[in-house]
């Protein structure tokens, strides 16, 4: 939208020559769309967030606005402020250090292994990506099952429930595998334009293997970094998945954000203040997004 | 500008989207004989039910009786039915939650199973409607209402107006180990009149060791359990109900004689506090009766089809008939219960009810009808006593039960329901807190303090709570 903006401002760049009508013609069908699926539903989610809109009850046939005492409860409610510091767990275990560190773990030593080697891991890793989120949580919490689940038949720990004991960590670890795949296949690219003279150079240089990853691999894969780490990070915090697996239990020790918002605003019913913290969660979205963006920008000016 | 127009254009388009959203969230039922005529109806019935999993017996009954019943039923008439079984099998809340998505957005099945106390909120919603307004005359016409005790019909009323048909109800007694008692010197035909004498027999009881002697449902993690087998039995008791008058009951005089009673319990030694702390607690004292290590226990009528049954209960008591014995709850005092009665009971219970929004009002309303018809009700018991909320199907399929036929007619009669209310819920879960804090030995005036500020906040104010006595 922004280039149209500009396209509109300065006729004289009117490279395709379609002039004024037709251009209006073309860009109203995207407009409609968006304005009825991306506009209205932000506005409609805006004006709810100041009502006491419920699922049920009187609240659900006549709404009343309560200005910002949702946002007030919001913030004050010490719910929300454990689901914000777990969802901040969340992304910086399984995103910021699980995927990224194992995406570019598996892309960096899959350089130099045989072909089909390298086809084989990354299928495995890919599968982990691509197969629905209903059907993989059913695997995790038939692997992690208590009776007779694969990890404790493994460990030799039968009877232990892991997602009642550890329910941060197995979502960290479900999550990490499930999304690596993505980190993988953008460092995988990003290594292919380290130019082997380079490393050649500085391995004759006497660097080793760390010095020849933070002076020459680095610099040309930050911006790969940077758009990666953007990019998971964002998915990560607004993902829904585990609560598949724990649906945020045992007693809000796994609940998320979105998990939050799905237990208030249909467990709960309270679809007014739901959609309060779901204003907030775009905030901190954009927060995010304007912190990478702001480095990438650094780099490159 | 083009991005000057498209943005009018988003502008028209939610202020359109805007007032179609608004103008959608007024509710009404159409004409009650729309249809009526249809020679080919399509109807749809959604319960919490599935085939291989959870209630799967109604599922096979919907599946093996009622539809095929009913198609064959309006064949007779020249009528072609398509009846459908929408079936679930996931928790209550989530089940609720479908429902009224449903519902709010106008679509959903014809007939639909709710449990008693969503009535309240459905109805203030607006998303299901009195019987008379979806069906019109007809609602009244039905001779199944004959059969149908009124305290059992309040299951599916809300503000005097009928909803739906109940499908069945429960009642709440006390259950005692009879060898226990002779042990402890107890007659075998106990039936306590008062409070006090529930705590004179637990403590002759606890002489026995390795016996807790009384087990009253109490703490947040049995949940409802504490709440309907627990203080709101407890409170009907004192004479109080826990939504009177348009008031929620904080912390009056009533609720604090209710604390003060777990108090005697749980400070006296008088039942055993892990049974309320744990999260399996409530399995755990069911195995504990079944075992001979609970003296009197608080249930409804399910403890003995379902728990203690011989046959396919979860705690199994092969002695059951001759060892387990019931006695009706008494009041606070004789005639202090509510309404002046000597003894008092909780009952609570699901039913079918219509959507208004259904295409064929009278068609859904004769399946309904068909569900509920003596010989349907018959078959979705199968050969299992149950109370269902018909008396005349009571008497035939509970005489062989003395247990079941008493819970009819000398507990039914007596029973008072929960109030269907959006915000019960939470205040359910105030009084689970309340005997909680009691149980982990705080003083009666402490928990009644908390269970004043939870209540005020889910009710909306000191306003709608009434803390006098």
């Amino acid at each position: 939208m922004a280039a149209q903006a500009t396209s509109a401002a300065a006729p004289e760049t009117d490279a395709a020559g379609l002039g004024k009508a037709r251009a209006t013609a073309f860009v109203t069908p995207a407009l409609l769309l968006v304005g009825a699926f991306l506009v209205f539903p932000a506005l409609w989610t805006l004006y709810l967030g100041i009502t006491d809109y419920r699922l049920t009850g009187i609240a659900a046939a006549d709404p009343q606005i309560v200005g910002l005492q949702n946002y007030t409860d919001a913030l004050t409610d010490p719910q929300f402020r454990n689901a914000l510091a777990l969802t901040l767990l969340f992304v910086l275990g399984s995103a910021i250090v699980g995927q990224t560190v194992l995406g570019f773990s598996i892309a960096w030593s899959m350089r130099a292994v045989p072909k089909t080697v390298k086809t084989v891991v990354e299928s495995l890793v890919l599968l982990a990506w691509i197969l629905p989120s209903s059907i993989v949580a059913f695997l995790w919490i038939a692997y992690l099952n208590r009776d007779n689940g694969t990890l404790n038949s493994v460990l030799g720990t039968s009877g232990f429930d892991w997602l009642l004991g550890h329910p941060m960590l197995s979502i960290i670890v479900f999550n990490t595998w499930r999304g690596t795949a993505f980190s993988m296949l953008l460092f995988s690219a990003a290594l292919n334009a380290v130019p082997p003279s380079q490393l050649e150079t500085a391995r004759l240089a006497g660097a080793d293997t760390f010095a020849q990853f933070r002076d020459v691999v680095f610099p040309h894969i930050r911006g790969h970094v940077l758009t990666n780490t953007l990019l998971i990070s964002l998915w990560t915090f607004n993902d829904f998945s585990p609560y598949l697996l724990t649906a945020g239990g045992p007693n809000h020790a796994s609940e998320t954000l979105p998990v939050y918002i799905y237990n208030s605003a249909l467990y709960s019913g309270e679809l007014g203040y739901g959609s309060a913290i779901s204003l907030i969660m775009l905030l901190i979205n954009l927060l995010i997004a304007v912190f990478y963006l702001r480095l990438l920008k650094d780099r490159r000016s | 500008m083009r991005l000057a127009r498209g943005i009018t254009a988003v502008a028209a388009i939610t202020a359109l989207a805007l007032a179609s959203a608004c103008g959608s969230s007024s509710s009404g039922a159409g004409d009650a004989n729309r249809n009526e005529d249809a020679k080919s109806v399509n109807l749809t019935i959604a319960t919490n039910a599935i085939a291989g999993g959870k209630n799967d017996q109604e599922a096979a009954w919907i599946n093996d009786y009622v539809i095929p019943g009913f198609v064959k039923q309006m064949k007779a008439k020249g009528i072609t039915a398509t009846v459908k079984f929408q079936p679930s099998g996931v928790d209550d809340e989530k089940y609720k939650a479908k429902q009224s998505l449903d519902l709010k957005t106008r679509s959903g099945a014809d007939i639909m199973s709710l449990d008693g106390i969503w009535v309240g909120e459905f109805a203030q919603a607006g998303y299901i409607l009195p019987l008379d307004k979806v069906v019109g005359a007809a609602a009244d016409g039905w001779d199944g209402w004959a059969q149908i005790a009124d305290s059992v019909k309040a299951n599916t009323t809300f503000e005097d107006k009928l909803y739906g048909i109940p499908a069945g109800t429960d009642g709440r007694v006390l259950f005692y180990n009879k060898k226990l008692f002779q042990k402890a010197g107890l007659p075998a035909d106990w039936q306590p009149t008062s409070w006090a004498e529930i705590l004179d027999a637990g403590r002759a009881l606890k002489k026995l060791p390795g016996v807790a002697p009384l087990q009253i449902d109490a703490g947040t993690a049995m949940g409802e359990a504490t709440t309907m087998q627990g203080t709101l039995p407890l409170l009907v008791g004192t004479g109080a109900e826990i939504f009177q008058d348009g008031k929620w009951q904080g912390a009056s005089q009533p609720v604090r004689d209710v604390l003060e009673f777990y108090k005697a319990i749980y400070g006296g030694g008088l039942g055993d506090k892990s049974y309320q702390q744990g999260a399996k607690g409530r399995d755990e004292s069911f195995a504990g009766f079944a075992k001979g290590k609970v003296g009197v226990l608080l249930e409804s009528d399910y403890f003995w089809r379902s728990v203690v049954n011989p046959d396919n209960g979860v705690a199994p008591m092969a002695s059951r008939d001759a060892d387990v014995g019931y006695a009706l709850l008494p009041a606070k005092a004789p005639g202090s219960g509510v309404g002046g009665q000597d003894f008092v009971s909780m009952s609570g219970g699901a039913g079918y009810f219509l959507n208004p929004n259904t295409k064929y009002p009278q068609q859904a309303w004769e399946l309904m009808t068909f569900m509920n018809s003596p010989e349907a009700i018959k078959a979705a018991i199968a050969d299992q006593a149950r109370i269902t909320a018909r008396d005349d199907v009571n008497k035939q399929v509970l005489g062989g039960d003395p247990m079941l036929s008493l819970i009819s007619e000398k507990v039914l009669p007596i029973t008072k329901f929960r109030p269907g209310l959006a915000v019960y819920p939470q205040v359910s879960v105030a009084l689970q807190q309340a005997t909680a804090d009691i149980v982990s030995g705080k003083s009666v005036d402490e928990a009644a303090a908390t269970y004043q500020k939870a209540v005020e906040k889910a009710v909306g104010g000191a306003g709608n709570v009434s803390s006098g006595s």
